[in-house]
């Protein structure tokens, strides 16, 4: 449903996206993870016709989005950063503006918002101006308008960004229900747990690059590294040089000196060999956990790692 | 948010086969919707309500007192179409205003992925700021008649003397919108835009006969699109027209001066205005 490849974007310096490529299977969610200015908007902007790629090509729907922009249009529905909203009209004006901008006749565009505004429990507020909506409220009708058309094509720029707990909850849940339903989701976000709760594969950007991809279990497997995590029931001076034996990235130590934890290579019997090192050495173990790393670890190895290559790239000359 | 939800299938309309009648409906909706804005904004509203009664009132018993016109015409008669002109002029400043605010904010991108004629959105903007500019231009007339002000002419000439100032109106919404297109944000906008169009409405002769005037000033104000426009609606209205005797080519042809400014300024600024918010929204 969406096929990018070889897209590039330089503004001015910034090389903002360097050959990157998507590709999301109709009826599933790609999830595009990134710190800030990562070129996860970039990408957006290229798919959803707001901007032209400088090299690369990229097909939503079967439509080239450079040639046949106007196509595209047709078939996708767009979520910015809830700032794409109207905040001089009211939440239903809105919704009829985009109906109405979509080609559906008034009376068709009056009735799906009103469908729209019951479903995402907005009829309350129908007749308020948005300006006056509190954040969630004006995520859900940023959702609302962009499903005025039922596109086939769903864009969602950091959808829960700033919304609280209930709230990311029940977007995650229209965001399922409407994948069942055969759309077809690309989302951006900049939350982990988010990415893993609902995208089928993950890329992740970094530096206007695509560094990793696959789905979340993938992922986690991919780094080839476990985490181990250590209490010991009084702080040991050896500890720390005893687990960096099996460290393969950053180690850290918790203030009062009793906990340590740390990446390490997958290995059997790994927590038995760090234990009897500790023991080794005097420590006095109270508690002692390997587990595989969660996306939030996998993700902070991998753009610390891409973070490595960058450094090395800005010594070479431009 | 329940469960019973149908996203399928699109029910978007194939828009090669929307033709004239769907461009005009998306103008039409954007038209509408930018007068929604100018109702909602209490200082826009007052521009096109309150403030023309305030300025007829004002100019008519303030400086209509104190003004003496060459061969003793009214200045009641002399100030109306001036200020026809100036209020249907200034108005114009709202194209600059919202559409630098509808930039500065997401809406132009959402209105970009929407599958509507692109061009809906600029030309929805003039024609609001031109209805807002027409319902001033009411106000004032109203305001005038109110206060014992009779036009000296017939009907269908007084119409295209309001017909003239209109075309003007609409030309200056589009050299408002290359403003906004061309600067970044509204503050900006307005500043830009102040600048050039009160010394446009006041180096004129719409306040006064610009004979009184220092003679490079008044070489400025007769050639001012402002004076012609003016001079035009004067002479239509049957209204006192000192300019008339200045011995300058847009005073003696004021009709022509005034359409062929209107008709320049919409040649190049609706093109310019095309290429500008292309420039604009092309990242």
């Amino acid at each position: 449903m969406i096929e990018a490849s070889g897209l590039c974007k330089t503004y001015g310096e910034t090389r903002a996206l360097q050959d990157v490529d998507l590709s999301v299977p109709a009826g599933s969610i790609l999830g595009v993870l990134g710190p800030n200015g990562a070129g996860k908007t970039t990408a957006l902007r290229i798919l959803t016709t707001l901007t032209t790629p400088d090299a690369g090509r990229a097909r939503v729907a079967g439509q080239d989005v450079t040639t046949e922009a106007p196509a595209v249009r047709r078939s996708i529905g767009v979520t910015g950063q809830s700032a794409t909203l109207d905040d001089a009209l009211t939440g239903r004006q809105n919704l009829m503006m985009v109906g109405e901008l979509s080609g559906l006749r008034r009376r068709d565009a009056r009735r799906r918002s009103l469908e729209l505004l019951a479903q995402f429990e907005l009829t309350d507020a129908a007749d308020r101006i948005v300006k006056g909506y509190s954040g969630g409220m004006r995520r859900r009708l940023d959702l609302a308008a962009s499903l005025v058309s039922r596109p086939p094509v769903l864009f969602l720029d950091e959808p829960t960004t700033g919304l609280d707990p209930t709230s990311r909850q029940r977007m995650w849940s229209v965001v399922r229900e409407l994948v069942m339903e055969g759309v077809t989701v690309l989302l951006t976000t900049q939350y982990l747990d988010e990415a893993d709760a609902l995208a089928d594969r993950i890329v992740v950007f970094d530096h206007g690059r695509v560094i990793a991809e696959g789905t979340p279990f993938e992922l986690k497997a991919a780094t080839g590294s476990q985490m181990l995590e250590v209490t010991l029931l009084e702080p040991s001076p050896g500890a720390e040089q005893a687990l960096a034996a099996f460290s393969t990235g950053k180690l850290g130590v918790s203030d009062d000196g009793r906990r340590l934890w740390t990446p390490a290579r997958s290995a059997d019997g790994l927590a038995v060999t760090v234990l009897r090192a500790l023991d080794d050495i005097g420590a006095r173990v109270d508690d002692i956990a390997v587990h595989r790393p969660s996306l939030d670890e996998v993700f902070a190895l991998l753009t610390d790692r891409a973070g490595t290559t960058k450094t090395v790239e800005e010594g070479a000359p431009a | 948010m329940s469960a019973t939800m149908t996203v399928r299938p699109p029910a978007v309309r194939p828009h090669q086969a929307g033709g004239v009648g769907a461009w005009l409906k998306d103008v039409w909706v954007m038209t509408r919707r930018n007068l929604l804005h100018i109702r909602r904004e209490p200082a826009q509203l007052s521009d096109v309500t309150i403030q023309p009664v305030l300025f007829t009132l004002l100019f008519v018993y303030v400086f209509g007192a104190a003004m003496t016109l060459p061969g003793g015409a009214s200045y009641k008669e002399f100030a109306i179409p001036g200020l026809l002109v100036m209020n249907l002029t200034m108005a114009t400043v709202g194209t600059a205003i919202g559409l630098s605010m509808d930039l500065s904010t997401g809406v132009i991108d959402r209105l970009r992925t929407l599958p509507m004629f692109q061009t809906a959105i600029l030309i929805g903007r003039s024609a609001s700021d031109l209805l807002a500019a027409v319902l001033g231009g009411a106000v004032v007339l109203a305001t005038g008649l109110a206060i014992g002000w009779r036009p000296d002419a017939t009907t269908l000439s007084v119409a295209a003397g309001v017909g003239i100032v209109v075309l003007f109106a609409y030309a200056m919404t589009w050299v408002n919108t290359c403003v906004a297109l061309g600067v970044k944000g509204p503050e900006a906008a307005q500043g830009v835009v102040f600048v050039f169009l009160f010394p446009l409405a006041f180096v004129s002769n719409v306040f006064a006969p610009t004979q009184g005037m220092p003679s490079w000033l008044a070489t400025v104000a007769d050639w001012n699109p402002v004076s012609a426009v003016t001079s035009a609606c004067r002479d239509l209205f049957g209204a006192a027209n000192p300019s008339a005797s200045v011995q300058v080519w847009p005073m003696q042809h004021p009709v022509e001066a005034a359409l062929l400014w209107s008709v320049g300024l919409l040649a190049v600024c609706i093109p310019l205005a095309g290429h500008l918010y292309r420039r604009r929204t092309r990242d």
